[in-house]
């Protein structure tokens, strides 16, 4: 595999009048101890958008999005640098309450992680974290983010099942349905197919194009035909800095850098 | 303004509890770690003035046999030789974790690859009702049941190495099973597939490739055993006789670190050189502790780097 220049790097623009921005990154930097993963990524992600993270494994696309909602701060020895914009808040900074930003700033993980708790519950997990306790209430978040998830038919007759007790690509539905239960802005999935089957795989995608219409999706995936089906601007990482950013389509047909060329048509990673 | 921008801005409750919880487990773990450092130095202090202040010297204090710390010898020096105990402590600890180690192995293996549902639903409950039942009535049994057949056999007077080694074997058996239990289910059981798969039988499985697997488990548990062996007083006292004398069979009475220390510290004036003679026990035996950690510890490591 060829060695790629760092400095060779695509951008696109966004017109900032027109289009908005759900959250932006600006020179994010993350160390893990001494050894530096992120190389300064600055990128604008806009509202009501999927963008795909892609690239070889170890580029660094899952610690770039972990540190969008600062799951990052959970490793010991690791530190964040520059600035992550988000409603006009750097919530990168330690006067943020990152309790309150990751109501708004949901994750999903590649293995589903149902909790050992019914249906019912993983869902009200968070709801009752921060107070609520109206039963009524709690059904209808329940009925919603089950709904937008494309889990409610199948599981509707019987919420009080074990989460622990539904096929992989359900338990995923039902991990995106629990992180959209607070009704977040943003969501952020790292590979969250990855250990599905095809089937499973097509119904976590499709789930994510209707959840587009009220959220803003980023998603890290392995997959380029996934990226390229469902995302409308796509990110390829490279050593740990974006080295390409542009409208899904012309990542995918006509790439500006060398280095996103070769990848996307096979020649490496 | 945005209310959700204000929200992250505030400090939140959950950030503010956070705070307090974090708080309290610092003076928790802070509380722990000034009372061991109070014991270990309070007993270090008292058990270092035997040498310090009386005048001992620590290696006759190791390899003298002779314990009347009342009494001076020719040269006027006090007579604290601890060998006697020490020999009785090592002795039965050693023994019994060597007689417990293969009924312990032996145990796990049916519990967890021979009959897994009779393990989990009987011998378990079992085992940790076991581990559960007061040392002072193992110590009674003994006195009563071992202790006369020792005797009948043997001669003498039934009490001595014998009958604390027996007595520590049946309350060590329990805890180094339930480790090794706990070894032997941490294997993954996709090493037993992979050797069934080749041909292997399920006693070859066993035994070249799931006890390998859960050596370090096991040493940890045996280890364990060791540890409450050595420092265990009350049973070993109801059984092994009483007598600080270097013992020469494993029939005759003997003594041990705890026994010398349960039986005389009650007799003894604060600070007079017996009182201090025995605080030098207490030392070598906290010391043994802390020997038995890390000896935990290091096993536990070698275990993960494989
Ligand atoms: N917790 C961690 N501690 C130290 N280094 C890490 C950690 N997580 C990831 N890395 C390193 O950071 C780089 C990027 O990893 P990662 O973000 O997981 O890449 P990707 O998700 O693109 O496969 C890799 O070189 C990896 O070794
Ligand atoms: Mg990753």
């Amino acid at each position: 595999m060829d060695n790629y220049s760092l400095d060779d790097i695509f951008i696109r623009d966004f017109d900032r009048k027109t289009q908005e921005i759900a959250v932006e990154t600006e020179d994010l930097r993350v160390f893990y101890g001494d050894n530096e993963a992120i190389h300064g990524v600055s990128l604008p992600f806009e509202r009501y958008k999927i963008t795909s993270l892609i690239g070889a494994s170890g580029s660094g696309k899952s610690t770039f999005l972990r540190s969008i909602n600062r799951m990052n701060d959970n490793i010991d020895g690791t530190r964040v640098t520059g600035k992550i914009m988000y409603r006009d808040v750097d919530i990168n900074s330690d006067n943020v309450d990152i309790y309150e930003m990751r109501k708004h700033i949901g994750m999903v993980f590649q293995r589903p992680n149902p909790f050992a708790k019914s249906i019912y519950d993983n869902i009200t997990f968070a709801p009752k974290r921060f107070g609520e306790h109206d039963k009524q209430k709690l059904d209808e978040m329940v009925e919603t983010s089950l709904k937008q998830a494309a889990l409610w038919d199948q599981v509707k007759d019987d919420l009080h099942q074990s989460g622990l007790s539904l096929s992989g690509g359900q338990a995923q539905r039902l991990c995106i349905a629990r992180a959209i239960a607070m009704q977040p802005d943003i969501l952020l999935l790292d590979e969250p197919a990855s250990a599905l089957d095809p089937i499973s795989t097509s119904t976590v995608e499709e789930t994510l194009m209707t959840l587009k219409d009220q959220y803003t999706i980023i998603i890290v995936t392995h997959n380029m035909q996934q990226a390229a089906r469902i995302s409308d601007y796509t990110a390829f990482f490279y050593s740990g800095k974006a080295l390409e950013y542009d409208e899904t389509r012309k990542i995918f047909t006509r790439p500006k850098i060398k280095a996103t060329e070769d990848y996307v048509s096979g020649h490496f990673g | 303004m945005d209310p959700i921008r204000e929200a992250m801005l505030k400090r939140s409750r959950s950030a503010k509890l956070e705070r307090r919880g974090r708080l309290i487990s610092l003076f928790c773990i802070g509380l722990i770690v000034v009372i061991v450092a109070g014991i270990f130095y309070f007993v270090a202090s008292k058990g270092l003035a035997t040498f310090f202040s009386d005048g001992v010297n620590l290696w006759d204090f190791l390899t003298h046999s002779v314990w009347s710390p009342g009494v001076k010898d020719a040269h006027g020096s006090p007579q604290v030789g601890a060998l006697p105990m020490i020999v009785g402590s090592f002795g039965v600890t050693f023994l019994s974790a060597i007689i417990a180690t293969p009924f312990a192995v032996g145990a796990a293996v049916f519990m967890t690859e021979i009959s897994p549902k009779v393990g989990r639903k009987i011998l378990q409950p079992v085992i940790e009702l076991l581990v559960g039942i007061p040392s002072v009535v193992y110590g009674f049994i003994g006195l009563s049941v071992v202790v006369p057949f020792i005797r009948s056999i043997f001669g003498g007077t039934g009490f001595g190495i014998l009958a604390g080694t027996f007595v520590l074997f049946v309350m060590i058996l329990p805890t180094v099973t339930s480790m090794a239990v706990d070894a032997l289910r941490a294997v993954p059981s996709h090493y037993r597939s992979a050797s069934l798969a080749l041909g292997a039988t399920r006693w070859q499985t066993t035994w070249r490739v799931v006890l390998r697997a859960a050596t370090p488990g096991i040493l940890t548990g045996i280890v364990f055993g060791m540890a409450r062996a050595f420092g265990e007083a009350l049973a070993v006292q109801m059984v092994i006789g009483n007598a600080a004398l270097l013992p020469n069979n494993l029939v005759s009475p003997a003594s041990t670190l705890t026994s010398v220390l349960t039986s005389g510290i009650g007799n003894t004036v604060m600070g007079s050189l017996e009182n201090n003679a025995l605080w030098s026990l207490a030392l070598l035996l906290l010391l043994m502790s802390l020997f038995f950690n890390i000896m935990i510890r290091w096993i536990g490591k070698k275990g993960e780097l494989k």
